[in-house]
């Protein structure tokens, strides 16, 4: 019988060391992420551990699968159901696969929003995107545009094929591109899965296909940092510009070794910060409908369109003059 | 020769096992792991206070019950000393194939019907590979694994199809009675029907010949290849029916559903006490182990544990459960010299 006891004096053990942390406070938010063990998202967790200090007697469960699966972030939802919390504010990895899960967690009362990746209109009561999905597509071309005054090629390395605000900003600038930036010439797209590995090998195979190179758009904290380690490996500095949305403290020394000129990102620990005061004043008794007025704490306030989303701010660019301050942040 | 003259003389009981078969219920892989299942599940009760409520255990069944239902074919697979490591690549090809279906307008009978035989052609190919060309299946899989999901990347790409008309939610969502899911309930049922198959037919017994010793199973009249040829159907044909559950449980269709699943099938299977090497195995230990699996993630899902430690504290136990028994008959034998 020694097999049974080592199993349940080990799971014994552990159980007991990971119920010790919980303590109860009146409202509880859960802060569900893509996957754990991502930069972006813990700085969205901290911006959300902020506003719960501010609004006071709220805690925030911080969770999230793994690997960015829709089936992992559905067994989550699960069990945060079961935990009866008061709501859910999600950064979805399917916006479809989601829903059923989240319209049953509705069901049973508990107020649902998304933010960052958003899911589908039924799933969710209102949708706070980081920015405005027009916005950023403009943006990650404009900051390969801007050092490339005689126009250029660029390719774009993305999240995965699946992603959803991924895609719709690869749209949004396909769509800006013929218009605002007409010698600027996209000749690929490729996804490296949010996966350093796959993400590194995407970008060397980008560099090798396309000889005449002058930027890669990585539109993902995960890829660009990958396509600026792949360029400073293969001396490719001054040739090949690596631009796209990166976390300023994970992507600080590729702006001084001079593998990117600059990226932009909004800023995550707003986006926490906010999606934790939408989710609060749901409970508290607010409707989210279109039209509809709610105020994000110190970012602002946001006004719901016709979808019941709205936007938080406009990204912000990091380069040589502001890097160095922003890496001390996030 | 005729059967009495090999039969034991009269009066004289020849046991074809050596412990009582009491004792060797009570010691049995399936008996430990039940201790074990219950052992998680009083601990959960006690950790947190959400557990004990029968809509919990009910929405905690969802997370094991579609790879249950492909570990109990697996579990043949592997006795009879082959792998299938496509099934979560068939699943992916057999829900693209209901959302094509879905956009010709098919209605929901057809629609399983369609996700269900995709499953089971993908199994006759792995089996004609297998079986016919001889290769091995390991090997054979892993191609298949991204041969089928990459059609699914080649039809859907960046796409999902979606829009499943309400009646085929009944599969993934709906409920037979009280708490208990569909999914749930048809999971016991073919656990039965697999249990009755493995261990109470000439079929079953096969299996495990075959597993065993695959050279003397063809000298004593046992038609191997038929045999693994058919157990590749039964797994593709199981791939088909989670594919089913799962595409109604997320009322859609991504290339990437269900991915690494393939993984997390054989650990179920092999916590489940059947050897990786084929030939010894039951089917009560593979249902009790999707439990453990189910119980395990559920519990700690509800502590909010992050999925990294949960994954290790997964790994832990799958390591812990296969090592001990060895290492205890080591040490046996090491006391008995």
């Amino acid at each position: 019988m020694s097999i049974l006891k080592n199993l349940v004096g080990a799971a014994a053990l552990s159980a007991v060391a990971l119920s010790a942390g919980g303590a109860v406070a009146q409202e509880r938010i859960a802060l569900v992420v893509k996957s754990l063990g991502n930069g972006f998202f813990d700085a969205a967790a901290d911006g959300a551990q902020k506003a719960a200090e501010e609004i006071g007697g709220v805690e925030v469960i911080y969770t999230g699968p793994t690997s960015a699966t829709a089936e992992g972030q559905i067994d989550i939802v699960n069990s945060l159901i079961a935990q009866n919390v008061d709501a859910i504010a999600i950064s979805a990895n399917d916006p479809d696969a989601l829903v059923p899960v989240l319209e049953k967690a509705m069901d049973r009362g508990i107020k649902v929003i998304s933010w960052d990746s958003g899911v589908a209109e039924e799933g969710r009561m209102l949708h706070l995107n980081p920015s405005d999905t027009a916005l950023i597509g403009e943006t990650i071309i404009k900051l390969a545009a801007d050092y490339l005054p005689d126009g250029g090629d660029v390719a774009i390395l993305s999240a995965s094929s699946t992603a959803t605000n991924q895609n719709a900003w690869i749209e949004a600038a396909k769509e800006v591109m013929p218009e605002k930036f007409p010698n600027i010439n996209l000749v690929s797209v490729v996804y490296g899965d949010d996966d350093s590995v796959k993400s590194t090998n995407e970008a060397r195979g980008l560099i090798q296909s396309y000889p005449d190179l002058d930027a890669i758009i990585a539109p993902t904290t995960v890829g660009v940092v990958a396509a600026a380690q792949v360029v400073t490996d293969m001396d490719l500095i001054g040739q090949v510009n690596v631009t796209g949305l990166a976390l300023p403290s994970e992507f600080k020394q590729f702006i001084d070794n001079g593998a990117s000129q600059a990226v932009a990102l909004w800023n995550p620990i707003d986006l926490g910060y906010s999606a934790v005061y939408l989710a609060h004043q749901l409970v508290e008794g607010a409707t989210a409908e279109p039209g509809a007025t709610l105020s994000i704490g110190d970012v602002g306030e946001i006004t719901l369109d016709d979808t019941n989303s709205a936007a938080m701010a406009a990204p912000f660019t990091f380069d040589a003059s502001n890097i160095e301050e922003f890496s001390k942040i996030y | 020769m005729n059967d009495q003259s090999i039969a034991a003389p009269a009066g004289r009981k020849i046991p074809d096992r050596l412990d009582s078969p009491a004792k060797a219920a009570v010691f049995s892989w399936p008996s430990l792991l039940l201790a074990v299942a219950v052992g998680i599940f009083i601990l959960n009760s006690f950790a947190s206070p959400y557990f004990l409520s029968p809509w919990s255990l009910s929405d905690a069944t969802f997370n094991f019950t579609e790879k249950g239902l492909i570990a109990l074919a697996m579990a043949l697979l592997i006795i009879s000393g082959e792998i299938d490591l496509s099934v979560a690549a068939i699943i992916a090809l057999a829900s693209t194939a209901m959302g094509l279906a879905l956009q010709f307008g098919v209605d929901t009978p057809g629609l399983v019907a369609i996700g269900v035989l995709t499953g089971v052609l993908c199994g006759m190919f792995n089996g004609f590979l297998v079986t016919r060309l001889g290769l091995p299946s390991i090997v054979v899989t892993i191609g298949t694994m991204s041969f089928f999901r990459g059609i699914s990347y080649i039809v859907l790409g960046d796409q999902a199809f979606k829009g499943y008309p309400d009646s085929f939610d009944f599969f993934g969502q709906g409920y037979v009675f009280w708490v208990v899911s569909f999914e749930f309930a048809f999971f016991l049922v073919c656990a039965l029907v697999y249990y009755v198959v493995l261990h109470r037919t000439n079929f079953g017994r096969q299996i495990f010949v075959i597993g065993n010793n695959p050279v003397a199973a063809r000298f004593s009249g046992v038609r191997v290849e038929r045999v693994k040829f058919i157990l590749f159907c039964l797994t593709g044909l199981m791939s088909g029916l989670a594919a089913v559950a799962l595409t109604s449980r997320l009322a859609s269709t991504r290339p990437s559903i269900a991915f690494a699943w393939e993984l997390e099938v054989v650990t179920i299977v092999v916590l489940g006490g059947v050897s990786i090497l084929g030939g010894s195995g039951t089917i009560q230990g593979v249902v009790i182990a999707a439990f453990i699996m189910g119980l395990v993630t559920f519990g700690l899902g509800l502590l909010n544990v992050p999925g990294i430690v949960m994954s290790i504290f997964i790994g832990a136990l799958l390591i812990g459960v296969i090592a001990l028994p060895i290492l205890i008959s080591r040490l046996r034998q090491r006391m008995a010299k």
